[in-house]
């Protein structure tokens, strides 16, 4: 990422910082913004976080690390989220799962190599009736068997 | 006037002042009740749930966190209160590395204690059943052992809240909760300046220091080897207590005849080191405040202050006086002067220092603390580490007599002694410099002002025409407060003693651990330094510069204090470190 545009960002996080930094119980919505600004919570943004707000790197850390919504690593281009909620899961996710992971060559959390697809284990998605579910993006896909899973990825 | 009230604990009325915490008054009122997660004054946070109490309310309060209000009906000692208190520490218990035979702090471990206090006879969860998790040894000093942690955060809060450093924190959720540094990394990759503070926190054995025993029983056992050991003057004043004795014993004798019968070959102390420290940095002083040199000049003893300086306020690292520690440079006397003067080649000589604290083991560690080739320090151990050296060896401490140091490096002035309590190298500093710059017989060498532990103290001083201001803070965290007020020009001092423990050396990360039920009643920090000023009482040279031996070897191999050999040995310099 060319340094300029890294430098707007960073600016851009200052003045949310400058926003929230006073009102109590703020860093949560400061480190949802800083995702939405870099995509992720590097290092180095989450150094600039806690100077920012007066509170140590850890508590930033440990907020990050908590909560599933954020993410210490580049999101893919894809972001495949697959249900593993009770009705799912009896349905069969865990074998859906285990083949995404096994064609994909990542477990869950990571991104692949070449920045296309970032897997998740999610809870419940609202929509057991289509179990096993998981999502790419906004589409969703529903009764899915592990053979699905090549012919599901070739699409993206 | 304070407002006070009265509340009723099991039966007993208790008058406490308004704000008190119901844990504080069963303190008061003499009823124990169990506690891990609270740290006084450091981690107040209701979270191991030990210490609920039955105060009518729908549910249990914690007591530490619940203030006391009047007229309030506390029970402490229920049938419900003891079953609710036993399923919360049996579920502590169960996942936890119950490996006690072979723990460092069996005997002294608050979970073992409470375990037995509420007579938990079988748990009756079966924990996470994880896998056994890495033992963290990255760092020279700390060693972190998540298997034996119970995430009470008494570390997280200790080194953030107190230190100002804040490496520890607690991340994930659920089962995966740990208390570590973030990013998977190990202490030893992060920027912790290892006081080990966070090892007094710990409640059981999940934090601790490296242990280096093993490599001085091999040095005592190589006949090749000259093994001299020099231990710092908190060390007399805390070892008593891993023998039962009562906090703040002094055993200034008895250590020196331990160390000997340990197979030391020659027992030195650093108490003349310090006062070695003394008339150079006094000596520095003077230079910098009549030559104009960088003021305010701040103390450089303590080597988790100084990577604190280092790592994050680099801005100040003129500020600091190049002298080597005491042990930095009694290190470099033994493997110099002392070598020549016995005829012993300094290659055959491993010096062991023995300190109240866990970062000289980074400090040794510096490459910038070695000459010709040798490290000034080989070995570190800490106070507990010696104790257990003491316990192997089958002696009865108790029973040992009173013996001294040897010659040529074992005479050390109350000056020297008292470097272990905060304020003390500020008043043996003073005590020197008056004399030095005036001329004149200093008649009240107690510097009372900079004496005690409030956090960060403050004192202007008449030396001969010039008003010498100086300040005085113990903490990372105090020494945070004290900077920034510098930084932004509120503040204007010559001299500034800063310890990177609370209450100096006498609480560091080395010396005895004391449990935090004792710590609410009796405080270490104070009863040590009052032994330490006893020490400085009962010595017959009180100032650094008329310690004999340290004349003599000034007169007879060191030259010139702060001239070349001296510059050469024992002072130093200091590199900017990176946080992340």
């Amino acid at each position: 990422m060319a340094e300029c545009c890294q430098n707007e960002k960073f600016a851009e996080l200052q003045q949310v910082i400058d926003q929230l930094k006073d009102s109590q119980g703020s860093l949560m919505q400061v480190m949802q913004k800083a995702q939405d600004i870099f995509g992720y919570l590097p290092i180095e943004v989450q150094n600039f976080i806690a100077d920012g707000m007066g509170v140590p790197v850890t508590e930033v850390y440990g907020v990050a690390t908590f909560y599933s919504q954020f993410s210490l690593e580049p999101k893919g281009e894809h972001t495949l989220s697959i249900c593993l909620g009770t009705a799912c899961y009896v349905k069969g996710a865990q074998a859906v799962l285990d083949r995404i992971k096994s064609e994909l060559g990542i477990t869950e959390g990571k991104t692949t190599a070449d920045g296309r697809f970032t897997l998740l284990a999610t809870r419940c998605l609202g929509c057991c009736g289509l179990a096993p579910v998981l999502t790419i993006g906004e589409e969703v896909y529903g009764r899915v068997v592990p053979d699905d899973v090549p012919g599901i990825l070739a699409k993206y | 006037m304070e407002n006070m009230i009265t509340l009723t604990i099991d039966g007993v009325e208790v008058t406490v002042p308004e704000g008190t915490t119901v844990l504080e008054a069963a303190v008061k009122a003499n009823i124990k009740i169990p506690t891990l997660c609270y740290l006084k004054g450091v981690n107040e946070i209701g979270a191991c749930r030990m210490c609920i109490v039955d105060t009518g309310a729908r549910a249990f309060n914690a007591a530490c966190t619940m203030p006391a209000s009047q007229g309030l009906v506390v029970k402490t000692n229920t049938p419900a209160v003891r079953a609710a208190r036993r399923v919360n520490l049996e579920l502590i218990l169960s996942n936890h590395d119950r490996s006690c035979l072979t723990c460092v702090r069996s005997k002294n471990c608050e979970l073992q204690t409470v375990a037995r206090d509420l007579g938990v006879d079988e748990i009756r969860f079966s924990g996470s059943n994880g896998e056994r998790e890495p033992i963290d040894d990255s760092s020279v000093a700390i060693i972190r052992d998540p298997n034996k942690c119970i995430l009470c955060r008494r570390c997280v809060a200790t080194c953030y809240n107190v230190q100002n450093v804040g490496v520890l924190g607690a991340t994930e959720r659920g089962f995966k909760t740990h208390v570590e540094p973030l990013f998977g990394k190990g202490l030893g990759e992060v920027p912790c300046i290892q006081c080990g503070q966070c090892i007094q926190a710990c409640p059981v054995g999940a934090l601790r220091e490296r242990d280096d025993t093993d490599k001085v029983w091999a040095a005592i056992a190589d006949p090749t080897k000259h093994v001299v050991v020099h231990a710092a003057p908190s060390i007399r004043v805390g070892l008593g207590e891993e023998f039962d004795m009562p906090m703040g014993t002094r055993v200034t004798g008895k250590m020196a005849a331990a160390m000997r019968r340990l197979g030391f070959d020659k027992v030195f102390d650093t108490n003349f080191a310090a006062d070695m420290t003394i008339v150079e940095e006094g000596n520095e002083f003077i230079e910098r405040l009549t030559k104009g040199g960088k003021l305010p000049m701040i103390t450089s003893c303590s080597p988790g202050w100084v990577k604190f300086c280092e790592t994050y306020y680099p801005d100040f690292i003129d500020n600091l006086s190049t002298c080597k520690s005491p042990m930095s440079m009694m290190g470099a006397a033994i493997k110099t002067y002392y070598a020549e003067k016995a005829g012993i080649d300094p290659k055959d000589i491993v010096v062991v220092a023995i300190m109240p604290c866990t970062a000289k083991k980074f400090e040794a560690q510096r490459e910038e603390l070695s000459n010709n080739g040798l490290p000034n320090t080989d070995i570190v151990l800490t106070t507990r580490e010696f104790a257990r050296m003491i316990r192997q060896s089958g002696m009865d401490f108790a029973t040992l007599p009173d013996e001294s140091f040897d010659s040529i490096m074992g005479e050390g002035s109350g000056a020297g002694a008292i470097f272990g309590a905060t304020g003390g190298v500020m008043e043996a500093a003073l005590r020197t410099v008056y004399e030095k710059v005036t001329g004149q017989t200093l008649e009240n060498i107690d510097f009372t002002a900079v004496r005690g532990v409030e956090g960060i103290k403050e004192a202007t001083i008449k030396v001969g025409d010039i008003d010498v201001n100086v300040a005085v803070a113990h903490t990372t965290g105090n020494a945070s407060k004290l900077l920034d007020a510098i930084r932004k020009g509120e503040k204007q001092y010559h001299f500034i003693e800063i310890m990177a423990c609370p209450g100096g050396c006498v609480a560091g990360g080395g010396q005895p651990i004391v449990p935090a039920p004792i710590k609410m009643k009796e405080d270490p920090r104070v009863k040590r330094a009052a032994a330490i000023y006893e020490e400085d009482k009962h010595l017959p040279k009180r100032k650094s510069h008329e310690n004999e031996e340290l004349l003599a070897m000034y007169r007879e191999y060191m030259g010139e204090v702060g001239g070349h050999r001296a510059h050469e040995l024992l002072h130093t310099h200091y590199v900017k470190r990176p946080k992340y």
